[in-house]
């Protein structure tokens, strides 16, 4: 789970990362208030969306009155932020950060991750902040830092100071930026978060370390220990049919294509993808029904594909091992008795209970395409997806 | 011979009372799995699927001589369960449960890493379907009668990405002599390379399938092991081709953050360790059947 720059800083600094004064608005009026609440002549105002790259798509700005702040939030608000990381629908402003400018003397790029390959913690840091680690691996590869955390005594001290002299932080700065550093790990730590990138942590010509930008991923998983983190979830960032699966206890991906996928397990439905792409087809959607999926969660799935307009064609390919096919199967028949589709349907099954589940499908005198192996399955439904295509555009000529 | 899993493996399950853990207990045990009890904390003294309960599972190795260990325990408390067979004595486990806090099985590594290799427990997911050694015993949640016992070993990280190549395996009259689940999440307990290693030192397995998928850097370690290491031949099918960058495809562990971590590099990064690819998930067995002539 993402959370928003704000948030995000606010958690860093109540583990002792410096971050500079700022505050959060609803509205132009309130964050033309909060600047003059915050005083000084010189803020950055910054739109909080789930997404980086927002500098570029002019998502930040640097305004030097509050009339400034008024009339550039204005043109913020309500609307969506396209970023190279948001998608072309981009994603909506509905909250502004007002920050006091700072005098910035270096910019420097630090990040925690769980690394898969030491299958710990690493810290990644890089003297050239500001610009993406993509860009820096790419680009200033030399100029990277890495550090892993031994998970049973945690950071070390002299990891940070090996870390901040490696960075050229001078003397008389090294606790200032172990502090940092520590205090990141903590919130990384305590907090079960899958990520922590501040980019960039600026040190201002007064010398002191602070946070200009923040970003924190939480693990789904470890959300139920955490109900503070939980809370700070934010709808309006996420994809309203991604929210509504996961919901449901779903796990649905949106694609660009046109042929709707229900699968159960992670892998195969990714592999069913695969084959509709080489049988000449694309996937409208990643789903996974889960295991021991009950009719009820079958029908919710094929609500959810069918919601999705681009869908002209779908397949329902079931493996099941801990699943049930006549589950599966009295599921996609209700569903489809409830709310007939004009789509063509194709219904693979293999596993526990495949006779059961067959023998519904056929006795059910719904005009549903079946399919027993997985090449015969995308096959069937890219066919039929051509075929129907190719009858609809006709009659659209007549 | 197989690995990991014999027909006298004494297996106990943890977690043993729950619903599924219930259905799945039966079902091993049905299909010839030698299960010598359960643990369940504050439920010692009782019986369930006919074998006993046990408090802890220190009791269940004293009381059975139980070697290996199913966990069926919720994702809050099976890090913790892990933990314990490690500590017990266990030499083999499988944990089943989706949903383990990243965190926690960094901590388990850990712990497991504090005893020497000889001792040291060996654990394959969580996240995965289990381990089947055909026709001798099954540790965990498949459909049994879709494996045909033979000379084909698989390691997958999807369960029914494995179920559908032992069912095209099944069809060309092909068997296996132990199919592993490694899991979906980011942090396993057993890479591909662990497990390349035990199928190579195995006299029963003769080809081995390896089912990938995109994230992580397990396949590209494989491919290195593979080159150096296995005189077997492999065949390899990597899931994905068509996932976004950067979106999480249902398995924690199935995102692609980083090069070499989408399934078009992991193919070629296979390719080029001298493993044969399966191009789409339909001709798995197919490409194993000609691998092996």
């Amino acid at each position: 789970m993402d959370i928003h720059e704000y948030q995000a800083k606010e958690i860093l600094n109540n583990f002792g990362v410096g971050i500079a004064p700022g505050a959060l608005a609803y509205s132009p009026e309130q964050a033309a208030y909060r600047a003059r609440e915050l005083g000084g002549d010189r803020w950055v105002v910054k739109a909080q969306v789930h997404a980086g790259g927002r500098g570029k798509a002019g998502g930040v700005k640097v305004c030097n009155s509050d009339t400034e702040i008024q009339q550039v939030t204005e043109e913020m608000f309500g609307q969506k932020l396209v970023t190279h990381q948001t998608g072309p629908e981009g994603k909506g402003i509905y909250r502004v950060y007002v920050e006091a400018a700072v005098p910035i003397a270096r910019e420097i790029y630090l990040g925690f991750v769980l690394d898969r390959a030491s299958q710990r913690v690493m810290i990644v840091a890089s003297g050239e902040g500001g610009m993406e680690i993509e860009e820096i691996s790419a680009e200033r590869p030399e100029s990277i830092v890495r550090a892993t955390v031994e998970p049973a005594v945690g950071l070390q001290e002299f990891q940070c100071r090996e870390i901040a002299f490696a960075l050229g932080i001078k003397p008389a700065m090294i606790q200032q930026m172990v502090r940092t550093l520590k205090g990141c790990y903590r919130a990384f730590r305590e907090l079960d978060a899958t990520m922590v990138e501040v980019n960039p942590l600026v040190i201002t010509s007064d010398d002191r370390i602070l946070a200009l930008d923040a970003k924190m991923t939480f693990d789904n998983n470890a959300l139920f220990r955490h109900p503070q983190v939980a809370e700070l979830r934010d709808k309006s960032q996420e994809d309203p049919r991604e929210s509504r699966a996961a919901d449901g206890g779903l796990s649905y991906v949106g694609l660009e294509g046109n042929i709707g996928c229900i699968v159960n397990g992670a892998g195969l439905a990714m592999a069913t993808m695969d084959t509709i792409k080489l049988a000449g087809g694309e996937p409208a959607n990643f789903l996974d029904i889960g295991g021991g999926a009950t009719p009820e969660r079958v029908a919710k799935a094929f609500r959810l594909v069918m919601s999705d307009k681009n869908v002209q064609a779908v397949l329902v390919n079931i493996f099941a091992g801990i699943n049930r096919c006549d589950w599966v199967a009295e599921g996609v028949v209700k569903v489809l008795r409830e709310n007939p589709v004009d789509v063509p349907v194709v219904v693979r099954l293999a596993g526990t209970n495949v006779e059961e589940g067959q023998k519904i499908i056929a006795q059910s005198g719904l005009p549903l395409i079946r399919a027993t192996t997985l090449n015969e399955a995308a096959e069937r439904v890219v066919a039929a997806w051509k075929s129907d295509n190719a009858r609809n555009t006709n009659l659209k000529v007549v | 011979m197989s690995i990991f899993l014999d027909s006298d493996t004494p297996v106990i399950v943890q977690g043993i009372t729950g619903k599924m853990a219930r259905f799945h207990t039966k079902e091993m045990i049905e299909y010839g799995t030698n299960v010598v009890g359960g643990v369940v904390p504050g439920k010692g003294g009782e019986t369930c699927e006919g074998v006993p309960v046990f408090n802890t599972v220190k009791e269940a190795v004293e009381a059975t001589g139980a070697e290996a260990s199913l966990v069926f325990v919720p994702p809050p408390s099976a890090a913790d369960s892990i933990m314990e067979a490690a500590d017990a004595g266990i030499r083999y486990c499988v944990c089943i449960t989706d949903g383990i806090p990243a965190q926690d099985m960094i901590r388990v590594k850990r712990y497991m890493y504090r005893y020497p290799k000889e001792k040291r427990m060996v654990l394959t997911g969580p996240n995965c379907a289990g381990t089947i050694s055909p026709g001798k015993a099954m540790l965990g949640i498949m459909p049994g009668h879709i494996y045909l016992q033979g000379n084909v070993g698989i390691i997958g990280r999807s369960g029914t990405l494995g179920y559908e190549a032992a069912a095209q395996l099944k069809e060309r009259g092909l068997g296996i002599s132990t199919s592993v689940g490694i899991g979906g999440d980011p942090i396993n307990g057993s890479s591909f390379k662990d497990v390349l290693e035990q199928f190579e030192n195995d006299p029963d397995t003769h080809i081995i399938c390896m089912i990938g998928e995109i994230g992580g850097p397990q396949e590209a370690e494989a491919a290195d092991y593979i080159r150096d290491h296995v005189t077997k031949p492999v065949v390899a099918y990597i899931a994905g081709l068509t996932a976004p960058k950067g979106r999480t495809m249902g398995h924690a562990g199935a995102i692609i953050s980083a090069f070499g971590e989408s399934a078009s590099e992991k193919v070629e990064i296979l390719t080029a360790a001298g493993v044969t690819i399966a191009e789409n998930p339909a001709v798995i067995g197919e490409t194993i059947a000609r691998a092996m002539q």
